[in-house]
């Protein structure tokens, strides 16, 4: 645990001291990056999550599907404290990163979410030139040298697959593009501060079938790299790109979201444990 | 069958009439509504624009002066008889109320704007408080108030007090009434930029202030710069508050600290007076505000068409 303390603190060292632990976590690929135990998550009273247990490998893609209403964008948006804003939302039990509790007394959400970016559903790029989206996190970061920024705007572009479409345009805004771009310049903007961790809340959900395929060629692309969560609806997209697969469902009486299975999504998906997993895979329900 | 589709087609000829009748209404009450809008422009570009002359932009007051004298030296013009009908006319300008005007309506504005702006950021970004209802409807009740109420504030608080009419006491009067509009637009505002934004830039890890400065106010920049503008028109077009708080006066000044001219307070006088002429320059003042009330509606058209493109 206290080595696992220290090994956190340079993210209080901005941009550098980031890619630094990250080039340190990639050492100890295999390993558990965001673990939940006995985890449970309340909006007031109500209660979202109850006792979930789940350790997601680093560098690998998992994704977690199930029903509407089963709580797996509850603990997608837990893992970087999405919710602290909504009044009455709080947490119970263990979810750490690194083994360091991500809702310990001391520690600051923004930091958090300098390790932790996420995507969202719809596309939401600021009302800012092309570049200046993707430099967004690299400034918020404090990174004040130009041709650093550029340096780092050109790489997560390529890495997002986007440069080639937008590199003669950089100064024209993001909401200009189309939505399958707009989701990649976003996916652009989260990977270039190079978080460790890569949250993908649906991020298809509101893409055409063209620019899913071209979305999920790009989480293909960045296994390995990143540690990549995605909440998805569409099981045969969790079975195309995913590594790990968290099957959740909500319990009928408290309308609190459990965890079934989890396991290799090929395992997952062609043996399941849990007859319900079963169920839900061969199109009973959901 | 035949029965039913009879009664329908009736009842569709009844509902096209109604709605008939209910779109003449509808342009009847538009153009009831327009008819005094037209009338009161058409007016005071007539006559005000009859005014105009360069006088009227250069100079300041003039007494009235019997025609045939000099206003300015108070000598009878050569080649005009001592026996000309008695009229009186007025010459000169207002150049001093359009100092006076734009010193203390932009001093008001540099007061409000980051008064207003800030308390709409507060209202809008924040989570609600009873705080902020009662700060919001503070806001509602201050801009409802009628002016001839802040004038009297003002007048009672400064006026008093410094023991003098100013031009910076008509800045602060007018600045009660613009700080409520600017917050309440702002925070309108604010509250259309959409909350996936916010949500994006804190998933960023950009603290609160930082993504409220770099993303939610850039997004809503417009809209916010439209609210100031209509608060500096309002301003510029207020006369109770100004006439407790600034008096009016007849020279050119520069001075905030004593009293000075406006121009609504110019028309309000000048349209009272016995004298044509200087019911004349009212008209002309009239026009001019009217102008830089147009002047600012065109900006910010202009500005938002510019930036949505």
């Amino acid at each position: 645990m206290s080595e696992t303390r220290t090994r956190s603190l340079p993210l209080a060292g901005g941009f550098a001291a980031t890619a630094a632990a990250r080039a340190r976590t990639r050492e100890k690929a295999g390993k558990a990056k965001i673990e939940a135990v006995n985890f449970n998550f309340y909006y007031g009273t109500f209660k979202a999550l109850d006792q979930i247990n789940l350790a997601i490998p680093e560098g690998e893609v998992t994704a977690l599907i199930g029903p509407s209403g089963c709580g797996k964008s509850t603990l997608l948006r837990a893992i970087n404290r999405m919710h602290d804003k909504t009044p009455g939302a709080h947490a119970e039990g263990l979810l750490t990163i690194d083994g360091e509790s991500i809702y310990g007394k001391d520690v600051d959400p923004i930091l958090l979410r300098r390790r932790v970016g996420m995507v969202f559903q719809r596309p939401n790029p600021f009302a800012k030139s092309i570049f200046d989206n993707v430099a967004y996190g690299l400034r918020v970061l404090g990174e004040r040298d130009n041709r650093r920024i550029k340096e780092r705007v050109e790489w997560a572009l390529r890495r997002a697959a986007l440069w080639d479409e937008v590199k003669d345009r950089l100064n024209a805004t993001g909401t200009s593009l189309s939505g399958g771009q707009q989701q990649r310049l976003c996916i652009a903007r989260t990977i270039a501060v190079e978080p460790e961790v890569v949250l993908m809340d649906e991020p298809c959900s509101a893409l055409d079938p063209i620019s899913t395929l071209k979305i999920e060629d790009l989480i293909a692309d960045l296994r390995g790299s990143f540690t990549i969560v995605i909440v998805t609806h569409n099981m045969q997209q969790a079975a195309r790109v995913s590594d790990y697969t968290a099957f959740m469902l909500m319990d009928p009486k408290t309308r609190a979201g459990q965890m079934v299975e989890f396991g290799p999504t090929a395992q997952l998906f062609t043996n399941p444990t849990d007859p319900r997993t079963e169920a839900y895979l061969s199109g009973h329900f959901g | 069958m035949n029965g039913t589709i009879e009664t329908n087609m009736l009842t569709y000829r009844r509902r096209s009439q109604v709605d008939k009748v209910l779109r003449g209404c509808t342009i009847l009450a538009t153009a009831i509504a327009i008819v005094p809008l037209v009338l009161i422009i058409a007016y005071v570009l007539l006559l005000g624009g009859a005014a105009l002359n360069r006088d009227f932009f250069t100079d300041t007051y003039r007494p009235p002066v019997p025609v045939g004298i000099d206003p300015r030296t108070g000598l009878p013009i050569e080649g005009t008889g001592e026996d000309a009908p008695a009229q009186v006319q007025a010459q000169g300008g207002v150049l001093h109320g359009i100092v006076g005007t734009l010193m203390v309506t932009i001093t008001a504005l540099l007061f409000s704007l980051p008064i207003g702006i800030l308390a709409g950021i507060f209202l809008a970004e924040y989570p609600d408080t009873p705080f902020n209802t009662f700060i919001r409807f503070c806001c509602d009740v201050l801009s409802g108030a009628p002016s001839i109420v802040i004038g009297v504030v003002g007048f009672t608080m400064i006026v008093r007090p410094s023991g003098t009419y100013s031009g910076i006491a008509g800045s602060i009067a007018l600045t009660f009434l613009m700080v409520p509009t600017i917050a309440r637009t702002t925070e309108e505002i604010l509250k259309l930029v959409p909350n996936a934004v916010r949500e994006a830039a804190m998933a960023m890890g950009a603290p609160m202030w930082y993504s409220t400065l770099t993303v939610v106010v850039p997004t809503a920049l417009t809209g916010i710069v439209t609210g100031a503008l209509l608060a500096f028109a309002r301003g510029a077009g207020e006369t109770a508050p100004l006439l407790l708080t600034i008096q009016g006066n007849s020279n050119l000044s520069f001075n905030m600290f004593a009293a000075m001219a406006a121009l609504p307070i110019l028309t309000y006088k000048y349209i009272e007076s016995p004298f044509p002429a200087e019911n004349q320059l009212a008209w002309g003042t009239a026009f001019v505000l009217m102008m830089l009330v147009l002047g600012v509606n065109l900006l910010v058209r202009i500005t938002t068409a510019r930036i949505k493109r």
